[in-house]
């Protein structure tokens, strides 16, 4: 028997692609998933698997987040890949991808590498690298994109920064497309942003604070589908907060540009509201919005105009938040909190089937990433066990995350990963955890097999 | 830490009953100072930081003035210049004070939400002297004291405030003010210069504010006009076309105020900039009352500091 061999039993199997939420037993032999149903059972013993009892509690892939910040190399006093890799497998995540605003930026393939391999040491979560698509995010000429690839980066963005020039934009989709990768388009025009610290419109004026129109957003992104129509490159937009840019995207699909979009937990949870009291924790870039925003949001990932639901955890130090509110960074941290946040404002809402929410993190986000489908027989073990009912209260000292820089500190959540398992093997379970609540409300486990 | 220790942050979410009393406090400060001595010593052996990060003349100087007339001691930090140029962090150099024993920070702040941010760290009580293009409460009480002066109450009355609303602090805190005391307000620039949704922003649920762009219906039936200076220090390029754009629509001229109201007042929160968004001959006309607002500025503030360090502001100047 080895720490990567298991039987599941008593789980509702979620299988996102096919669209199923059944029970169902699943065998996990050496880290490699080998059958589902009936035949894990029969398998079991010969494999001496543990088993692991799941009392109903949903068995699912591994959450993918296509968009966090791990800080590594540079800004270590904020994220480290270790920690933001044990903050991801505590949120349900079995593979996270970074974007390249790191210091220096992700932008040679030695980078990349390095990347990979304090990842591979760190043993959590599996990290792809989204290199950049101009060196140091400046916006001036392309990086070295076939050597990238080469070296492991999966996709490319300017993330945290737009690709300003139009021409240039053209040209890293068009090789992009060469290289069967995609961009992913931080979408703003800067000089509509000016100075801008939150959401324009009413909480904005009234705290006196300079405004971020929706149109920074919603021409960046109009630009962006239009070069992915002429280019026939795999575009994908990153943190969609506004009813303008879903509505682009919507029509973009619908007339077959191959573009997707993804949004993030609290453009689904909060509106600018969230800033009043000049509250840094609620400031990102893109900002809340207003309801309307966040009702289209909404209906965008209902009706399947954003596939992709991804946190852009952007861990910052409390000395850099607790600061004035235009002086404060943008960002906010999301790994441990975005399922519980999705599970209960989409699923619990009623606003989205379970199932469907576990594909906005599960299947489109393998998609975009080509990632392999670990329901699969033979594909590597990326699992995840998720009480959905569970009530629990955000406490950010409890993070993994060296980032404490969540909106959501206090909240009441429905929902959460009990284990995580990459590979099979087990590298996050809530029963060890100090605060774990009483051990009878969770999973058992029970050695199995004849040895 | 002082059970009775209040802050002055903002006009927004100050009680209009609050409000009131310190109009009132004022008023009976009005008289402290018009009698011989001029003074009222009921803060006596309190310390008072005037921390400034922005240069301000008649402010600090108004506080400063207002403090020692209520027996206070002050001390005035300008911030350029200090070891803030050297990094140290807001809440450090503040912090720094406090543990020389303050009991009271007078902060002015270029950032929005600056006093606030004290006010949640600090022991002592905090006053907002202005923080970027927020609000400026004492500012806009004095405003509503130099209007009470002559009419003795706002309500009903038309309030036109003329200019750069967006970066202004002084507009948002007169809106506040005078809406509470039952004016309307209409708030009047080009659209460039209005701050966005600034009705819904700043009125009250009785729809006390209204926007436009056009001078001639701004004024138009005005009680009181307000001017405001142009802020090119918080403008983006392109926020102005040039003062001179600006002035051609904008400038409170004798003309231009043939619309309000026979005996309507003008008001402007200084500094002036003089045949920019105000000609000299309605600025040193009979109907002024600019120099009015820069006496009661010390009165406000004295009922100010009072009210923040627990006492009622009509007892203490009695």
């Amino acid at each position: 028997m080895n720490d990567r061999t298991w039987l599941f039993v008593n789980a509702r199997l979620a299988d996102p692609a096919a669209g199923t939420l059944a029970f169902e037993d699943l065998l996990v032999v050496d880290g490699r998933v080998v059958a589902r149903g009936a035949a894990a059972r029969t398998h079991a013993a010969a494999a001496g698997a543990r088993t692991l009892d799941a009392q109903g509690a949903v068995l699912a892939p591994g959450l993918v987040d296509v968009h966090v910040h791990l800080r590594e190399p540079g800004q270590e006093d904020k994220e480290t890949i270790a920690t933001g890799t044990a903050a991801a497998v505590a949120g349900g995540f079995t593979s996270v991808a970074c974007m390249p605003n790191t210091s220096p930026a992700l932008d040679e393939p030695g980078r990349v590498r390095w990347v990979l391999e304090r990842a591979a040491q760190a043993g959590l979560a599996r990290v792809h690298v989204i290199a950049a698509i101009t060196p140091g995010l400046a916006g001036e000429r392309l990086s070295d994109m076939a050597a990238l690839v080469e070296a492991g980066a999966v996709a490319f963005s300017d993330d945290g920064r737009p690709v300003m020039h139009g021409g240039l934009m053209r040209h890293a989709l068009e090789y992009a497309r060469d290289l069967g990768v995609p961009i992913v388009t931080h979408a703003e025009d800067l000089t509509l942003r000016g100075d801008g610290t939150m959401n324009e419109g009413a909480v904005a004026s009234r705290l006196g604070l300079s405004g971020i129109p929706n149109a920074c957003e919603v021409t960046a992104v109009a630009r962006d589908l239009e070069l992915a129509a002429l280019t026939g490159a795999r575009l994908h937009v990153a943190h969609v907060s506004t009813a303008g840019a879903v509505d682009a995207l919507r029509r973009a699909r619908a007339r077959g540009v191959p573009a997707s979009g993804e949004t993030a937990p609290h453009y689904v949870a909060l509106t600018d509201v969230a800033c009043d009291g000049y509250e840094t924790n609620a400031k990102m870039n893109p900002p809340l919005r207003a309801e309307a925003d966040r009702a289209a949001v909404i209906a965008g990932l209902a009706d399947g105009t954003l596939t992709i639901l991804a946190t852009d955890h952007a861990p910052h130090t409390p000395q850099e938040k607790e600061r004035e509110f235009a002086a404060a960074p943008f960002g906010i941290v999301g790994l441990e909190t975005a399922l519980g946040v999705t599970l209960t404002h989409l699923a619990h809402a009623g606003r989205m089937p379970l199932p469907a929410v576990l594909a906005a993190w599960t299947v489109a986000p393998r998609t975009l990433l080509g990632l392999p489908d670990p329901l699969v027989p033979g594909a590597e073990a990326d699992l995840v066990l998720i009480d959905p009912e569970r009530a629990w209260t955000v406490d950010r000292d409890r993070f993994r995350s060296k980032g404490r820089n969540t909106p959501f500190q206090g909240h009441a959540l429905k929902g959460r990963a009990l284990g995580t398992w990459v590979a099979g093997r087990r590298v996050f379970e809530l029963l060890a955890e100090p605060d774990a609540p009483a051990a009878a409300a969770l999973p058992t486990i029970t050695t199995g097999g004849t040895r | 830490m002082n059970a009775a220790r209040r802050d002055l942050l903002d006009l927004e979410t100050l009680p209009i009953a609050e409000m009131t009393r310190l109009l009132e406090g004022a008023r009976a400060f009005q008289r402290v100072l018009a009698a011989p001595g001029r003074k009222k010593p009921v803060l006596a052996g309190t310390a008072v930081a005037n921390v400034f990060y922005e240069a301000s003349t008649r402010t600090r100087v108004s506080f400063e003035w207002a403090a020692r007339r209520v027996g206070a001691e002050a001390v005035s930090f300008a911030a350029t210049g200090s070891s803030v140029g050297k990094g140290e962090s807001l809440l450090d150099t503040v912090w720094t004070l406090e543990s020389m024993g303050l009991d009271l920070v007078v902060l002015r702040h270029a950032s929005s939400g600056a006093a606030h941010f004290l006010a949640r760290h600090l022991e002592a009580s905090v006053v907002n002297a202005g923080d970027g293009t927020h609000e400026h409460p004492t500012q806009g009480l004095l405003d509503a004291r130099t209007l009470l002066d002559p009419w003795g109450s706002l309500a009903g009355r038309r309030i036109a405030i003329v200019g750069d609303v967006k970066h202004s602090r002084v507009a948002r805190s007169a809106t506040w003010a005078f809406t509470k005391l039952g004016a309307h307000v209409v708030l009047c620039g080009p659209t460039a210069l209005l701050p966005a949704a600034a009705a819904e922003a700043l009125g009250d649920p009785a729809g006390r504010v209204s926007v436009t762009a056009s001078l001639a219906e701004a004024v138009e039936g005005a009680d009181a006009v307000m001017a405001l200076r142009l802020q090119t220090e918080r403008m983006e390029s392109s926020n102005l076309p040039s003062p001179a754009d600006f002035t051609r629509r904008y400038r409170l001229t004798r003309k231009r105020l043939a619309g309000a109201k026979p005996d309507a007042l003008v008001l402007h929160p200084g500094p002036m900039n003089r045949g920019v968004e105000i000609a000299s001959h309605v600025a040193d006309s009979p109907r002024s009352v600019i120099r009015a607002q820069v006496a009661n500025g010390v009165a406000v503030r004295m009922a100010v500091l009072c009210w923040c360090r627990g006492l009622d502001p009509v007892e203490a100047a009695s």
